[in-house]
Order: C-alpha cells, then structure tokens, then sequence
C-alpha cells in the first residue's frame, strides 16, 4: 500500500507581464522560499526536488533545470525535470507526490514556472514542419476550430466563452497573485474586444505571464505547517497522440479516462455533488464548458448550460476557477501546478478573499499540448 | 565627478540574443510516399489493415492498433471543412495576410482531417460543411513538400450535411 502524500506548503510568485526584477533563477527561488516559509521548513529539510517547465525552447534555455539547481538549494540532492508542455505544472505535482506515496522520501519540494517575457511562445508553437501548412498562429489557432466544433455539437449560444471571461476576470480581483486585475470587465467589454481567432475574442484568451510556483510535500510522518495538510486523495495521468482516426478533440478519450481513475482512487461517484471547488486548466473560455463535460460533472452537451446558469461561479454550487485561473494568469509551466496547489490552498483553509467557506474535496486538473496530455488530483481536509 | 557604480545604474533588465537554427529532417518511408505524391500533385494516403481507416499523410503506424499501414490509397483532390478559425492576429515569422481561414479539411476518402489555408472566398463565408477543393503550384514547381498545395478553394458544390462529417470534429 502506497504511503500517504500531504502538501504541507505552497508558495507563488505575483504573476506579471514582465518580471523584469528577478532572473528566472530568482523567480523560482522566489516561489520555493514562500513554500518553505508557509511549510515551517528551510531547503534543509527538502529531500528531493521535483521542477517542471513547458518547452527549453520558448526561452531558449536548454535543460534549464540544471543551472537551476543551487537557487532551489537542490545541490547534491536528487532532482528530477518533468515535461508534458502546458499540463507539465500538475504533472511535476504528481511526480513529486509519487516519490513520497513510494516511501523513497520524506519531503519533495516542486517547482514549476515560465518567464514568458524571456520568451516567444507564440513563435515556439508555430514553427513551420515539413508535412503540415504554416497556418497555426499559436495555441488560439489550434484550439478555435475545436471550440467552434463544440459550438456546433452542444448548440451552445455564442455568449457562454464571454461569460466564462468576465467570471474569471471577476474571481482573480480576490487573488492578489493574479496576473489580471481587471476591476471593470463586464460582457460588453469581452464581446467588443478583437476577434483574434475567431470565434475567440482577445478576452477570451490567457495572458502571457512570468510567475513560478512551488509546493512542498510530505510524507504522514512528516508533517509540520502554518496550515493543516492538504491530504492527497488521488492522482493520475494520462496522454494521446494528436492525430489519430475518430479522435474526438473537443472531448479527448485521455481526461475521461483520467478523471475516471482519480475519482475511483479518491471515491468519487458524482463529482457535482462530492467536489467542493475545483480549478481547472481553462486557458481559452470555451474550455470551462467542455471540461465540465470531460470531467463528468454534466451530462454531454450540458456543459454551457451550467456556465450560463451560474453553477461555477463563485456563489455557484461548483464554484470553479476562484483564483482567477489561467484566464487572469498563465506562466505556462507553472499553470498547471497553480491548479493542483490553489485546491490545496482551498482545502486548508487559507485561500484568503477566494477561499470557498468549508471546501473539503477539491479537484485540480491541467491539460497540455494539443489536448494531449491530461494530469489531475482530488485532496481533501481529511485524511484518505 | 566618477562614473556611476553598477548599482546605481540598476540591473541590466533584459538582452535580445536572437537564435537561429536550420534542421534536416528525413521523413522515412511513409511520408516520403506522402511526400513523392505531392511532387505529382495528388494526395498519397495509407489505410490500417485492422480497422480500415485512411491516413493522410500516413506516419507509417496506424495509432490505435499499433500496426504498419502498408496499403497505399490516392485521395480526391475535393474535401470537406470541418471546422475551422479566421486568423486576426500577425506574428512572427507569418508571411499569410490577415484575417485568414485556418481549416480542417476532410480530404474524400480520408479518416483524418488536416489544415489548410482557404482563399478565394471572404472570410465572413467560410462555414462548416464548405466543399472545398486543392488548388496547386504550376506543374513545373511541384516539389516534395506542401508547399506545392497553395490552397484550398471552394469546389461550388453544396455544403456537406453535418452528419457526414461529425465523427471527425
Ligand atoms: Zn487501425
């Protein structure tokens, strides 16, 4: 039987367009000193570290980890890179989770960033391949077509991305790490602002931040804190290939069979019902109603239907996204794990002014590349 | 007076150190059969023995049965849109004017839809379901590449039903 894992400290940087103060050796650190402080610790204490990024290439720094090392006070420790483009912050979580739930260790800190302004993501998503047309303007051009997909098949009105964007923008006036402080956001400024991919508005579009985030993880004869432990209930991941025959792309086979593993691991019958909050890797608006159906908190073809009736918004039954999400932030790699660590700020207690009142089960979810790659976990209050 | 100390200047912020670099790519057998194809101006595809489906381009493998494709099939130069987005935002290294029409095009014939840039007909009128079909470089520039595909246009056919085409969105 695996040992159980419990976050025991979180930290994160205040996400910006440009953190022109730190290096991303500082940027890191600066994420991984706020964990140990928040988990009583100092690297002293750490056993292992566990970091993760999206592409080498959106920065230009190869194998960045290794130059990394001293400012995550990882010399002479074992350290492990993780790598599944934009679900790779919640996929880092779960390695790190593994080497406690294995017995190897005692303490895991993880880490996981980007510093866009050092980068050109855009470019790095478009490089020009021998069998494919050089059409792809980055990740808004890959997702439209499957959004407008999901339009077609739910009959979903064209409003429902414009709410999910004025919620977010809403939720992240709580978070003060949110990159996004948008005080006046409301429909109208959503719908009128430009159709870049269309049918996606500017609005309805991630922002382009630096920012880093950090957990430190414990085994159940570790722990130690400002805050009661987060207790890990489940965790899984799961991939596809891109491109295959019947391949369903606006509802992928991977984050069904995903979802489906970490429910039965955390004893998850009705996610609706039994998930408290949740955060969920919603990078364009249109994924709030898709993933509400991946994730099985709908019948298909629902999804906008709760959007629209206000079950995720903050005083909804299923508040999703109260940080703000990757709408208000998105330092790519570290997006992912800003999911899994702001369901175990929820779980203990200390989300501040987006802290969902008596969240005891929550789920956090991250997706990457082509909605290829599929990572999520459900921790509770109480131990499993 | 001295020269100001490195402090008082503040931290260098940032630097632009621009990088290039040139790839060789070899294709394999596979795709050189998509490739040789688009040299003669068709589209080479291959079906999977086990479940029938046909790749275009083939990688070789056919994904969900883990087994070679080895029969070769020609596909129709027409194909359906399926879905799609109108580009309105420049970067980096793109040399198409904006706005453009970004679509999955279903070849007839094909399992698996790809994308293709549709021109001669405005942006506002591209919908799902538009019967398209490729038009190509002069017979003397065909190359092994897609780039010999200038771009889809549409073929004045009626627009597919979407019970055609809904198991590939
Ligand atoms: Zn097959």
């Amino acid at each position: 039987m695996a040992e159980r894992c419990a976050v025991i400290g979180v930290g994160q940087t205040h996400h910006k367009a440009k953190r022109e103060d730190v290096s991303i050796a500082g940027l890191v650190r600066e994420a991984a000193l706020r964990a140990l402080d928040d988990a009583e610790l100092t690297f002293a204490d750490i056993d292992a570290v566990v970091i993760g990024k999206a592409p080498d290439m959106f920065e230009g720094n190869m194998m960045p980890e290794l130059y990394l090392a001293p400012a995550l006070g990882a010399v002479g420790k074992p350290m492990i890179r993780v790598h599944t483009a934009g679900s790779v912050g919640g996929s880092t979580s779960i390695v790190a989770a593994h080497l406690i739930a294995s017995g190897i260790h005692k303490r895991v800190l993880t880490v996981a960033y980007e510093k866009q302004s050092d980068s050109d993501a855009m470019w790095a998503l478009s490089v020009p391949q021998p069998f494919a047309a050089p059409l792809l303007a980055g990740a808004g051009g890959y997702f439209a077509p499957h959004i407008r997909a999901y339009m077609r098949r739910s009959g979903a009105p064209d409003h429902i991305g414009c709410m999910v964007a004025v919620k977010d923008r809403q939720n992240a006036m709580r978070n003060p790490y949110a990159h996004l402080h948008l005080p006046d956001i409301d429909m109208k400024t959503v719908q009128e602002s430009v159709m870049l991919w269309d049918p996606l508005h500017y609005l309805e579009a991630c922002p382009s931040s630096d920012g880093a985030a950090a957990m430190v993880l414990a085994a159940e004869d570790s722990l130690s804190g400002r805050y009661p432990p987060a207790w890990v209930h489940g965790m899984a991941m799961r991939s596809e290939p891109t491109m295959f025959a019947g391949r369903d792309q606006v509802n992928p086979r991977a984050g069904r069979d995903c979802s489906a593993d970490v429910y039965v691991q955390a004893g998850i019958t009705d996610p609706r019902a039994q998930i408290d909050v949740a955060e969920i890797y919603v990078p364009f608006s249109w994924y709030e109603p898709m993933w509400l159906e991946n994730l099985g908190f709908c019948a298909l073809g629902d999804g906008w239907k709760l959007t629209e009736a206000g079950a995720t918004a903050f005083d909804g039954d299923i508040p999703w996204n109260t940080s703000g999400g990757v709408l208000s932030s998105n330092p790519i790699g570290a997006s992912g794990m800003l999911r899994f660590l702001e369901v175990a700020m929820q779980v203990r207690g200390q989300a501040g002014e987006h802290q969902i009142d008596g969240a005891r089960i929550a789920l956090g979810q991250a997706y990457g590349g082509g909605s290829q790659f599929f990572s999520m976990w459900v921790v509770g209050s109480e131990k499993p | 007076m001295t020269a100001a100390t490195a402090d008082e200047r503040g931290p260098v912020t940032t630097l632009a150190t621009p990088i290039a670099l040139d790839f060789d790519f070899t294709p394999g057998v596979a795709q050189s059969r998509f490739l040789r194809g688009l040299e003669q101006g068709k589209f080479m595809g291959q079906r999977c023995s086990v479940c029938g489906k046909v790749y275009v381009p083939s990688r070789g493998t056919c994904p969900t049965d883990g087994v070679p494709t080895t029969e070769d099939v020609e596909l129709s130069n027409s194909g359906t849109v399926t879905t799609f987005c109108v580009v309105n935002v420049p970067f980096a290294g793109q040399s198409i004017e904006i706005p453009y029409i970004a679509a999955q095009v279903l070849l007839d014939g094909a399992n698996l839809s790809f994308m293709g840039l549709i021109q001669e007909l405005p942006a506002t009128e591209v919908r799902m379901g538009l019967r398209v079909e490729a038009v190509w470089v002069p017979e003397d520039e065909l190359a092994p590449s897609l780039a010999s595909v200038r771009y889809f246009r549409p073929n004045g056919e009626p627009d597919a039903d979407y019970e055609t085409y809904k198991e590939y969105l």
